[in-house]
C-alpha cells in the first residue's frame, strides 16, 4: 500500500467505500456510518462532509463555506485542510 | 413513570445457528436452534422495518453461518432500502463468485470474515472442516477485488496465541482494512472448552506486545482492534456497551436478547418478536430492564467510580462463575467471587484436553 500524498487545496477527496454521511431521523443528528461503527461528526465536519461529492476540490469546499459562514476564509481553509487530513487517516475519506 | 431508554444503535440478526464449521469457542448458545424453528423471510423483513423505525443504524447479519440462508440477499436489499448499514459476519466457506455477486448486488456495505488461525492445519482442526482455509482465502480475495471494505476476525486461544503477528501481517497482505484480534470469551461453548482454549498470562502478554508492535507498523493503513481475555484483566469489560444500551439481538427463532448469551439468564421470560414489537421489548421487557443502568447493581459496583464505564461487566459471566446473574462480574478484582477466576487460571492443565466441538449432537442446556 502506498502512503497517501499530502492534501493540497486542489485535492479532491471522496468517501471510502463502505463509509457514508447519513442523517439519523430518529435522533435528528448526522452520523458517519463506517464498518462496524457509527460515530458523530462535530458540526464543522458535518458542513464539510456534506460538500464531499468526489468532484469538488477542497478549495471549492472552502469557497462554498466562506460564502455561507461569517468567518475569515483563511480560518475556514485551515479547518477544512485539517479536518480532511484527519478523516483520511481515519479511513473515512480517500485522497 | 420511568424514563424511556435511548433507542438501540445496532441489531445483531442471528439468521441461523446452522454452520459448516464446529469451532469449540462458538458464541452461539449451547442449545442450538434447529432449522425448523427459524424465522421466515417475511418475519425478518418486519424485524428490519421495526429496527429502522426504532433508530437502529447498523445491522449485523450473523449466525451460525448467515450465508446458509438463501434469502440473505433479499434481507440485505431490504435493510439497505431502509438506510441501515449492512454488515455480514461470515466464515466465508459458503462464498462463491455467484453468492458474493448477489450480496454486492443487494448493496452490502461490509464483510467481517472469520479465521480460526493463520496456520492451515490447526485452523481446520479447530473449525472441524477440511479445505475451509482455502475457501476463506478465496472469499477474502473476492471482497477485496470488489473494493468492499473487509475486516478479518481472528479468535485467539492457547494454540494460536503465538501467531498474532503473522495474522496481522496476513490481513495486511490480503488487503483487509481492519483486523480484529479477539481473545476467546468464556461463556457457552467457550466456557465448556475453557481448559483447552485459555492461554497463560505470559502468552497473553506476548500477544499484546505483538499487537502494539503491529499498530506502529501499520499506522494509517490497517486498523487493529484488540479484545483481551478479561480473566487476566483487573476490571471487567463494558459488555455490549452496557446491558440494553446499544445492542439488540434477535435469535434465529425470534427471541429478543440484550446479548447473544442472554438466554442463559434464569427466572425471566425471554421476549419474542411474535408477542410484542421490538420497540416495546427494548423499552419494557423485564429481560432488558433488569440490568439496564445502575439501579440493579450490588456492592461493590453500586458505589464504584467505574460503574458507568464498565456497567458492572458481563451478566452472563457473573451467572456462569458466581452462580448469580446480578453479581459483580467475577473478573473484577473487587468482586466477591473473583477467586473463581483466579482458581480457573491456576487450574489450567499443562496439556490441553480435547475439544468438545460445537455440533447439534453435542447440544447441551446452558440454562443453569
Amino acid at each position: 500500500m502506498m502512503d497517501a500524498l499530502p492534501l493540497t487545496p486542489d485535492s479532491v477527496v471522496r468517501f471510502a467505500r463502505g463509509v457514508r454521511l447519513q442523517h439519523d431521523r430518529v435522533r435528528d443528528q448526522w452520523v458517519i456510518q463506517a464498518p462496524e461503527r457509527a460515530f458523530l461528526p462535530d458540526p464543522v465536519a458535518v458542513e464539510i462532509l456534506r460538500l464531499v461529492d468526489g468532484t469538488r476540490t477542497l478549495d471549492a469546499i472552502v469557497t462554498d463555506l466562506a460564502a455561507r459562514f461569517a468567518a475569515p476564509r483563511d480560518l475556514i481553509a485551515r479547518d477544512v485542510m485539517e479536518m480532511a487530513a484527519d478523516l483520511v487517516v481515519r479511513q473515512v475519506l480517500l485522497p | 413513570m420511568t424514563e424511556m431508554p435511548p433507542p438501540p444503535m445496532s441489531l445483531l440478526a442471528e439468521l441461523t445457528h446452522r454452520c459448516p464449521l464446529q469451532c469449540p469457542y462458538c458464541s452461539n448458545p449451547m442449545a442450538l436452534e434447529p432449522r425448523a424453528n427459524e424465522l421466515t423471510t417475511t418475519q425478518w423483513i418486519d424485524i428490519l422495518d421495526q429496527a429502522a423505525d426504532l433508530g437502529v443504524l447498523q445491522v449485523h447479519f450473523s449466525g451460525g453461518e448467515p450465508m446458509a440462508r438463501p434469502d440473505l440477499p433479499d434481507l440485505i436489499r431490504h435493510a439497505v432500502g431502509r438506510g441501515l448499514y449492512t454488515n455480514l459476519i461470515t466464515s466465508g466457506v459458503l462464498m462463491t463468485p455467484a453468492s458474493f455477486a448477489a450480496l454486492v448486488g443487494a448493496g452490502l456495505d461490509h464483510v467481517q470474515l472469520s479465521f480460526q488461525d493463520i496456520e492451515t492445519a490447526n485452523a481446520e482442526h479447530v473449525g472441524g472442516m477440511k479445505g475451509a482455509q482455502a475457501k476463506k482465502m478465496a472469499a477474502a480475495a473476492m471482497v477485496v477485488a470488489d473494493g468492499m471494505p473487509l475486516t478479518l476476525n481472528f479468535v485467539i486461544y492457547r494454540e494460536n496465541v503465538g501467531r498474532v503477528a503473522q495474522m496481522i501481517d496476513a490481513a495486511a497482505q490480503m488487503g483487509a482494512r481492519r483486523v480484529e484480534i479477539a481473545h476467546t470469551q468464556y461463556y457457552g461453548w467457550g466456557l465448556r472448552n475453557r481448559d483447552a482454549l485459555m492461554p497463560t498470562r505470559e502468552q497473553v502478554e506476548q500477544a499484546t506486545r505483538a499487537v502494539e508492535a503491529a499498530r506502529a507498523r501499520y499506522a494509517g493503513r490497517l486498523s487493529i482492534d484488540y479484545v483481551t481475555p478479561d480473566y487476566y484483566a483487573d476490571r471487567p469489560k463494558p459488555c455490549m456497551g452496557g446491558w440494553g444500551r446499544r445492542f439488540v439481538n434477535v435469535s434465529p427463532s425470534g427471541r429478543v436478547l440484550p446479548c447473544h448469551a442472554a438466554e442463559s439468564i434464569p427466572g425471566v421470560k425471554i421476549p419474542d418478536v411474535r408477542d410484542a414489537t421490538l420497540g416495546a421489548i427494548w423499552d419494557e421487557a423485564p429481560l432488558f430492564t433488569m440490568f439496564r443502568g445502575t439501579d440493579w447493581m450490588p456492592a461493590p459496583c453500586r458505589t464504584c467510580d467505574q460503574r458507568e464505564k464498565d456497567w458492572g461487566g458481563c451478566r452472563c459471566q457473573a451467572l456462569a462463575l458466581a452462580g448469580d446473574a446480578a453479581a459483580t462480574d467475577p473478573v473484577c478484582e473487587r468482586a466477591p467471587a473473583h477467586d473463581q477466576v483466579t482458581a480457573a487460571i491456576a487450574r489450567l492443565p499443562e496439556v490441553a484436553p480435547p475439544f468438545v466441538y460445537r455440533r447439534y449432537a453435542n447440544n447441551g442446556d446452558d440454562r443453569h
